[in-house]
């Protein structure tokens, strides 16, 4: 028996996401009183794992898993669970391992919750507690097979260092056909993903038009944030869709959120709930979001924003 | 080109989240419940498809009879026919089984499903069936072509999106971009009576098989007030960010 911890590299390096993921792991691992395997693929360096808790680290190292396939990477990991007998294989809610999720708990005849939040409350019945209604609510939920595939919602449990065995070991997995070809990838380079970044920085309507962006990718990249944006923005064609969050749009979960001009309609509270601490800059102080918010600031953003940009960057030069 | 459509049957997103009977079901007094938007932005590809391909669509949902409603309002977007498994949605894995089942002997070209459900958000429908079935998938879709046999499909990834080949049968996870908010149909008055007329069948249910349960809700915890900094003291921003809420 063991729990599996599922994570991801880009180009040889650890995601930091799959720090949490090994907490979570090793945590996990501790109270069924098992060990704690971390699967990694094409990475340089596993040995950082160790210190989150990492028993075993299984590599798999085969250039043809270098393009994201979920089918075939989820048949590889439920090789891999069957290998050690895995009773619990843990996952992250980044776009990949979403994707591939319930491929594996087909692979693997498990049963699946996504977006959990927490370590099981109970194990037998095996209960944790998940976010749903795109978190205006959690449900604690049971997983009744004998096999428990857990997808973790980000930052919901943080990373936590706690020393494991850290033995390597190679595997070498047969690989299924491809029937799906990635025909181009194409990147935003050097800016941060929503989905990678600690701190979003996320404008609406209030900025008044796609040329005043300056003024939150200024503020992003003075906090090494990513840039979002609400969904009339972005139905309005001021900024992509890949930036938009709220409920039909994207997740977010980051530890910061500023949220500059919007005004906090339910459906954009609802996608941004889980960040930890929120921050609201908006001219009207009866805006909705100043409900929701931990901190804000009641003032016209062309004035704040810059000012806010300046002596973060202060803050910056005077705290690294 | 034969198309089913998923079709979850949720609470409007404005909607109020509330439970009844010791926090263990959905309270739905005063609820509208509509198409799940990411399977909305599904249909509406899907009309595409029928209008510039020629192409057949069928809507699909588990449900009890008071999911019809939206079913007929799929029927009146312009949906042919639908069907409805008639049980209690009881979770994903169960959704899933019970979808597989009916294509299995209901074989379909292009299979389209939202991304996740904006109500359970367990986000697996989809990738069950595809794992169940063997049929090719791809989620988090915002852009779908066929040509002949051949899908080209835009997946959103972390940071960026990828353009993928693959065979029909495809089962997709779609999501907006499929189509624009402004390509979302409102059902005319002509379609509406149509719908009336459009065949919906209904289909039993053919296991109770399930893997996990949702034993109770809980609501976040009532929130602390916020706190207003004035627009000339941002340093005391900077300071609680820092200080209190130790995130710079």
């Amino acid at each position: 028996m063991s729990v599996l911890a599922y994570i991801e590299s880009t180009q040889g390096k650890i995601k930091k996401n799959a720090f949490e993921i090994v907490s979570y792991s090793s945590a996990l691992a501790k109270k069924l009183n098992v060990d704690c395997h971390v699967l990694t693929f094409n990475t340089d360096d596993s040995s950082e794992l160790k210190k989150y808790g990492a028993d075993k680290i299984i590599k798999i190292s085969n250039i043809e898993l270098d393009n994201f396939d979920a089918k075939i990477i989820a048949n590889v990991t439920a090789q891999v669970a069957k290998s050690i007998n895995a009773n619990c294989v843990v996952l992250s809610s980044s776009v990949n391992s979403r994707y591939m999720a319930p491929l594996l708990a087909v692979e693997l005849d498990a049963g699946y919750l996504s977006n959990v939040v927490e370590l099981p409350s109970n194990l037998n019945p095996f209960t944790v507690k998940r976010t749903s209604f795109t978190n205006k609510a959690f449900c604690d939920s049971t997983i009744n097979s004998d096999l428990k595939l857990i997808g973790l919602s980000s930052n919901a449990y943080g990373i936590k260092e706690n020393e494991g065995k850290g033995i390597e070991e190679d595997f070498n997995p047969i690989l299924l056909e491809k029937s799906i070809s990635v025909k181009s990838t194409e990147k935003v380079s050097g800016k941060i993903s929503i989905a990678d970044a600690d701190i979003v920085v996320s404008g609406g309507r209030g900025l008044k038009g796609p040329e005043n962006w300056n003024l939150i990718e200024d503020l992003a990249e003075t906090l090494g944030a990513a840039t979002a944006c609400s969904k009339p923005v972005s139905d309005m064609g001021w900024r992509p869709h890949s930036e938009h969050v709220g409920q039909t749009g994207k997740p977010v979960a980051t530890n910061l959120y500023i949220a500059i001009g919007i005004s906090g309609a339910i459906q954009h509270l609802a996608g941004i709930n889980s960040s930890k601490i929120k921050v609201v800059i908006n001219n009207d102080p009866e805006a909705p979001f100043f409900k929701a918010a931990d901190y804000g600031v009641v003032g016209d953003a062309f004035q704040v924003v810059p000012i806010l940009n300046e002596k973060l960057k202060a803050f910056k030069a005077q705290n690294s | 080109m034969k198309i089913l459509v998923c079709i979850s049957h949720v609470p409007d997103t404005t909607s109020k989240i509330n439970f009844v009977d010791d926090n263990k079901t959905f309270d739905n007094q005063g609820v509208q419940f509509v198409i799940n938007p990411n399977d909305e932005f599904g249909l509406t590809r899907a009309m595409w498809f029928k209008e510039k391909q020629n192409a057949t669509v069928d809507v699909i949902n588990v449900g009890l009879s008071n999911t019809e409603t939206t079913l007929r309002k799929a029927l009146a977007i312009g949906a042919d026919r639908a069907i409805r498994i008639d049980s209690e949605p009881l979770d994903g894995f169960f959704v899933a089984k019970q979808i597989t089942n009916y294509i299995n002997t209901n074989p379909y070209d292009l299979i389209i499903a939202g991304r996740e459900s904006i109500d359970y958000n367990g986000g697996m429908v989809p990738g069950l069936i595809a794992g169940f079935s063997k049929i090719n998938f791809v989620t988090n879709c915002t852009s779908l072509e066929i040509d002949n046999n051949q899908a080209t499909i835009e997946r959103e990834i972390d940071g960026g999106k990828e353009i993928l080949n693959c065979n029909l049968p495809l089962i997709i996870g779609g999501q907006k971009g499929l189509v624009e908010e402004s390509d979302l149909r409102i059902p005319n008055m002509r379609g509406i009576m149509q719908a009336r007329q459009k065949p919906l069948d209904v289909v039993p249910c053919s296991n109770q098989d399930l893997r996990t349960n949702s034993i109770k809700f809980h609501k976040p915890e009532p929130r602390q007030e916020v706190k207003l900094v004035s627009s000339d003291e941002i340093d005391k921003l900077i300071d609680l960010l820092h200080n209190e809420a130790k995130v710079l």
